[in-house]
Parts: structure tokens; C-alpha cells; sequence
């Protein structure tokens, strides 16, 4: 993992420990003022913590084990020379692959655009990066169910393909009007 | 432990064996990296603890499933697909909280659209993604997928009911 991951967390970390004591507050003084509806409060937290204690530690391995495994160098290195027609398939699964939040993406992405790849893909692979994760579905399955996942992530597929066509089609109309670089002005 | 807690540590299990084999520079490398996301995931994931015991005691399910379930159909579903777009909260965090709702009665359709637009639309990063791709791809990208969010999530409310 570079840097660049780490350093949006730092000041973003100490506000969720921070909201999280707020919230263990609140949720102590509301148990003991209200005993009868605090039972069945503390009952239900308990048994969610203890759902997720069987599972979490799994996870984090995994999503340990895929970013080391499956850097960010060799995603690009595999999606940037342009890929034909299962490019989309292609996108996809290297976006379920690395793990980390969206706005690690961006740059990777901007990198495969710069390396030639289509905005079709790259909205694809964005897409699928954002929500389709594999160590993160497994938690979907525990608590939403097998079936509930593999509807949602199915439509997803289908949908952010229409969707990476789409922007494709809008952002060429736009370029032959105006003459502008396919990929828009970097920043 | 339930049947997928079992698959997941099995094949967490699997894996880091594998690993281990292979390299184990990069192992511990890998399990340096999952104690970093762990730090910064149980914040999120304790305030939603919390969050679903409250929702579960004290707001009674019925109110639940009048807001979000299939009798408001639209309007609570555009509502928490709003909340999910413009909420910063690891996906890992939001499925318990998800599974509570609909335990609780909330219509399949609001909870596909509160997760989709969760992973999908990103209010907070919005800056740093007009940055890096340009305004109009950013507003392209994240208006489309919210307007996916709502037809996956009325797919599903479909299909699953």
C-alpha cells in the first residue's frame, strides 16, 4: 500500500472514535433510563457483536491478503493496454479485486485512462470497486442472504455496463463539439 | 457460527496458509495492512452496533416498516437512498445495519437502494473526484448511479417479494 492511503484516514479517524464514544453514551444512559426497551437494546447489540466478532477477523485477513497480493500496479498494468470485447468483464473483476475505499480508485483509474483504456471500462471498473468487493460481499451474504446478494450485485453488473456505455457516448458527443481532449483538462 | 461465518474463516484460513507458503515477507505485509483496516473499521462498526441495538429497542418495528416498507413505497425509498448518497460509512459497517432494517420490516426495495447508493454515490469524495476525472464525468457518474440505485433497488423489491 503507498501513503496516499493512509493519509485522508488520519484526522478522519479520531472524529469516528470520537461519534463512536458519543454514541456508546448515549446508548449506556438510554439502557439505564429505560430499562424495559434498554433489555431488548443491549440483548440485540449483543448478539450483532457477536456476529460480527465470527466474522471481521476473516475478512480483515482477506482484505489484507488482496491488497498485498493484487497491488494496484498490476491492476493497471493488466486493464491499461485496452482489452476488446470482455473488457467490461475484465474491468469488473480487477475492480472486485484490491481492496480500500473508492477514493483510492480515482487515481488508479485516471491512470488507466491515461494509459488508453476506455471510459467504458473505466467507469466499470470504478463501479465495481465502489461495490463489489469480495472479502466485503461475504459480509452482504451473512446478513442480508445469498440470494438478496447475488440479485443486487447481478442488476449492478448489468446496470454500471449501460451505465459506462452511456457516459462513453456523452463525453465523445461532447468532444466532437467542442474539440476537447477525449478525457476532459487534468486537474 | 453460522454457515457463512464458517466459508469466510475457512477461506481467510485457506489463503493466508497459501500465503504463507508462497511469501511470507508479503504475508505478514498482508496482515500488517488488515490490522490498519481493523483500526479503522471498529469505530464505524461499534457506533453501528450501537446504532441497530437503539433502532431495535427503542423504535417500535412497526414505525420501521410504516417508513420503509412497501405501504410508502417511493417517497421512503427515495428518502433513504438519499441517506445512503450522502452518508460516509464503510459498506462493511452498513450491512448489519442494513439486515436489521429489514428484519425489522423494511421493504427490500428501500434496502437495496439505501446500500447501492451507499457504495455507489459519494457526496464526500465528490470533490476530490471532480479533480481528478473533470465535472462532468464526476456529475455523469454519480447521478447516473443514483438513478441505477433506484431501478436495482425497484428490480429487487420486485423479484423478492
Amino acid at each position: 500500500m503507498t501513503p496516499t492511503e493512509e493519509r485522508p484516514q488520519g484526522r478522519k479517524r479520531h472524529l469516528d472514535w470520537l461519534i463512536f464514544g458519543l454514541c456508546a453514551g448515549v446508548f449506556f444512559s438510554l439502557v439505564f433510563l429505560f430499562p424495559n426497551q434498554g433489555t431488548v437494546s443491549a440483548r440485540a447489540a449483543w448478539q450483532y457483536l457477536l456476529e460480527m466478532v465470527q466474522i471481521m477477523p476473516a475478512v480483515l485477513v482477506l482484505m489484507g491478503l488482496f491488497s498485498v497480493w493484487i497491488s494496484k500496479e498490476v491492476v493497471v498494468r493488466y486493464l491499461g493496454q485496452g482489452s476488446g470485447i470482455g473488457g467490461i468483464v475484465v474491468a469488473i473483476l480487477f475492480g472486485t479485486l484490491p481492496t480500500g475505499p473508492l477514493y483510492v480508485a480515482f487515481p488508479v483509474a485516471r491512470a488507466l485512462l491515461d494509459k488508453g483504456a476506455s471510459v467504458r471500462n473505466v467507469v466499470a471498473f470504478l463501479s465495481a470497486w465502489a461495490c463489489i468487493k469480495i472479502p466485503q460481499e461475504l459480509v452482504e451474504i451473512k446478513f442480508l442472504g445469498a440470494e438478496f446478494t447475488a440479485l443486487r450485485l447481478g442488476l449492478t453488473v448489468v446496470f454500471v455496463a449501460l451505465m459506462g456505455w452511456t457516459i462513453e457516448r456523452v463525453l465523445e458527443r461532447t468532444e466532437r463539439r467542442t474539440g476537447n481532449d477525449r478525457k476532459g483538462k487534468r486537474a | 457460527m453460522s454457515t457463512t461465518a464458517w466459508i469466510v474463516n475457512v477461506l481467510a484460513l485457506f489463503g493466508l496458509v497459501l500465503s504463507l507458503i508462497e511469501d511470507r515477507r508479503k504475508t505478514v505485509r498482508a496482515l500488517a495492512a488488515g490490522g490498519r483496516a481493523a483500526l479503522q473499521i471498529v469505530p464505524a462498526v461499534g457506533t453501528v452496533i450501537l446504532a441497530i441495538g437503539l433502532l431495535l429497542g427503542f423504535v417500535p418495528s412497526d414505525a420501521i416498516a410504516q417508513f420503509l416498507g412497501t405501504k410508502h413505497g417511493f417517497a421512503g425509498t427515495f428518502l433513504i437512498a438519499l441517506l445512503g448518497a450522502v452518508l460516509y460509512m464503510p459498506a462493511l459497517a452498513a450491512f448489519p445495519l442494513a439486515g436489521s432494517l429489514l428484519k425489522s420490516g423494511a421493504s427490500v426495495t428501500s434496502v437495496a437502494a439505501f446500500i447501492t447508493t451507499l457504495t455507489m454515490v459519494g457526496t464526500v469524495t465528490l470533490p476530490l473526484e471532480v479533480k481528478v476525472f473533470g465535472k462532468k464525468f464526476t456529475f455523469l457518474r454519480n447521478g447516473l448511479s443514483f438513478g441505477i440505485a433506484l431501478l436495482i433497488a425497484a428490480i429487487m423489491g420486485w423479484v423478492l417479494s
